[in-house]
């Protein structure tokens, strides 16, 4: 904790390293993902493949991986980003397909027979539909890319792994726990924001919401009566 | 607005051996409830989905007023036609307002002009708008939420209704009360209804003509009284229960019966029966007051007289004479 205190500037910056690293690579992984899964969706055949590839590619140690790519992409950010997208996307893929093959096809035959075209069937009926599943899958990837991302500081990244391999390097036990500390305090605050972001998806949640909203306002209402 | 006509339409599925739909011509009126009728498997709900074109004839053409549907662009059909499924076809993500102006929000009507026709059909369907527009489909019982797919149907007021056996997942009270305040719709709105259904009394029910289907192929399109007194063949025959006179005399209304009033007729404390009771309704009438006749009224005005020989349904000799009354227009 001490180390915390005396060093803000310095933790701050590692966590500002990080965040960029993980949040980058998931928007890429998801601008992917997203059409990849509508594709799948389409053609299941396609997604036993994709998805054993995907999933095969996962199996791979990050410190593995990492030296893989790093004659390609070089030692720097870059090849950590890479490494992220490739395992956030089978995690994102599956929960995409999942979520919109859950979708009952009735109800897009219906939206179909009202006159909705490919698009409007997607945006307006499937995709919200799927919204709650979609959104557990991007919440794991971050998890995910946020425990990742702290190997990269041994790959010239930088991040808050930096202060976990500082650490062991100089034998120093309070830049280790402050590390693991802030690594573990940001993915559990990166999961809590997105859960919440799931719920406003939730049809049950948004009922629920909707009758707290209509009970306080019959309370207000009552009390400017009395 | 509103006639269709199938002329010559076959359907074939790939990787199957016979038609799903085979040779099938119909025509059917503006303004007329029309039943599907016939087992399941029987082509009747592909005959129907051609009419939206979820599927496309693989022979023969459909018409809609006279235009070749396959002539027309296929969203722009879509929307001009009302369609109606079992309730599973509410989207649960959108509130019981937001469904029913789907149709609307695809023709960009303008935003206030939406939300008057959402409550003017909450109104039509009998579910308080204020009440009601805010819920989502799963607060909703299983007959309300038929009562907004109705009312999501009607949304764009189209002049052709489709409806794809709307209350099959639905309780046998709740389902008589629906078919009651459907047909009154329809009378109030006078809009071409096409309806499949495999329950033979909601057939018998609703209908003012119906299309009995086996195998892909129409066996029978007549009035629910000529089907009854001549069914075309054995099959028909065992369809509607051939045979159990008093429960088909259930199931027809007193107006399909009935003959038209003789010239200056006054209604003069005769008993009378409204047009759309039961013939069973009819006869226990006429048993109880020990008349020879009565007088059919519509909102109380005589419409037309119904005698004891006009329950023979039966019998082809009576049957002969009974031409299908006119609705009479509700003032």
């Amino acid at each position: 904790m001490r180390y915390l205190i005396n060093n803000p500037d310095k933790v701050l910056e590692l966590l500002g390293e990080h965040l960029v690293m993980a949040g980058t690579a998931l928007v890429i992984s998801i601008l992917i993902a997203l059409p990849l899964s509508v594709l799948l969706a389409k053609w299941p055949r396609l997604a036993t493949l994709v998805m054993g590839v995907l999933g095969a590619l996962y199996t791979i140690p990050s410190i593995a991986l990492l030296i893989l790519l790093l004659p390609v992409f070089g030692l720097n950010q870059r090849s950590v980003i890479v490494a992220l997208i490739i395992y956030t996307q089978i995690i994102l893929v599956r929960n995409l397909v999942a979520g919109l093959n859950g979708v009952p096809a009735t109800m897009l035959e219906a939206a179909k027979g009202m006159g909705m075209n490919g698009w409007q069937r997607w945006s307006r009926v499937q995709l919200p539909l799927a919204m709650p599943v979609i959104l557990a899958g991007v919440r794991l990837a971050m998890v995910v890319a946020i425990a990742i991302a702290t190997i990269g500081a041994k790959f010239g990244a930088g991040g808050l792994g930096t202060l976990l391999f500082e650490g062991i390097a100089q034998n120093r036990y309070d830049k280790i726990l402050a590390g693991s500390l802030v690594v573990a305090l940001t993915a559990l605050i990166a999961n809590a924001l997105l859960l919440r972001l799931e719920s406003r998806f939730t049809v049950e949640k948004r009922i629920a919401r909707a009758a707290r909203r209509q009970r306080i306002q019959a309370g207000n209402e009552a009390a400017q009566v009395a | 607005m509103g006639e269709l006509r199938f002329d010559h339409v076959s359907k074939q599925f790939s990787g199957t051996e016979r038609p799903a739909v085979d040779d099938c011509s119909l025509t059917v009126e503006d303004g007329k409830f029309i039943v599907l009728l016939g087992p399941s498997g029987c082509g009747k709900t592909t005959l129907l989905k051609m009419v939206n074109r979820l599927y496309d004839p693989t022979a023969g053409t459909i018409y809609l007023d006279n235009k070749d549907i396959q002539q027309s662009n296929v969203t722009g059909l879509r929307r001009q036609i009302g369609y109606v499924i079992q309730q599973t076809g509410l989207f649960p993500h959108m509130t019981v307002a937001q469904n029913i102006s789907v149709v609307p929000d695809l023709l960009r009507w303008d935003k206030a002009r939406m939300q008057a026709r959402v409550d003017e059909l909450l109104d039509l369907v009998h579910l308080p708008p204020a009440q009601y527009r805010d819920r989502y489909p799963s607060q909703l019982s299983g007959g309300q939420q038929q009562r907004v797919g109705v009312a999501r149907a009607l949304a764009g007021d189209p002049q052709l209704i489709l409806m794809d056996e709307p209350f099959g997942a639905i309780d046998a009270i709740t389902r008589l009360s629906l078919q009651d305040e459907t047909l009154k719709l329809q009378r109030q709105l006078r809009k071409t209804i096409l309806f499949v259904t495999h329950d033979v009394d909601e057939a018998l029910r609703l209908a003012d003509k119906i299309v009995i289907m086996r195998h892909g192929k129409i066996v029978q399109y007549d009035t629910p009284l000529a089907i009854l007194s001549q069914p075309a063949d054995d099959f028909v025959n065992e369809l509607v229960g051939g045979g159990d006179m008093v429960r088909q005399l259930g199931l027809v209304r007193v107006e399909l019966a009935m003959q038209p009033l003789p010239p200056n007729f006054q209604l003069d404390g005769q008993p009378t029966i409204a047009g759309d009771q039961s013939l069973r309704e009819a006869l226990s009438h006429l048993l109880r007051n020990d008349v020879e006749a009565l007088v059919v009224t519509d909102n109380r005005v005589p419409v037309g007289l119904l005698q004891m020989d006009d329950l023979r349904i039966g019998d082809p000799r009576s049957s002969q004479s009974h031409a299908v009354a006119p609705r009479q227009e509700i003032a």
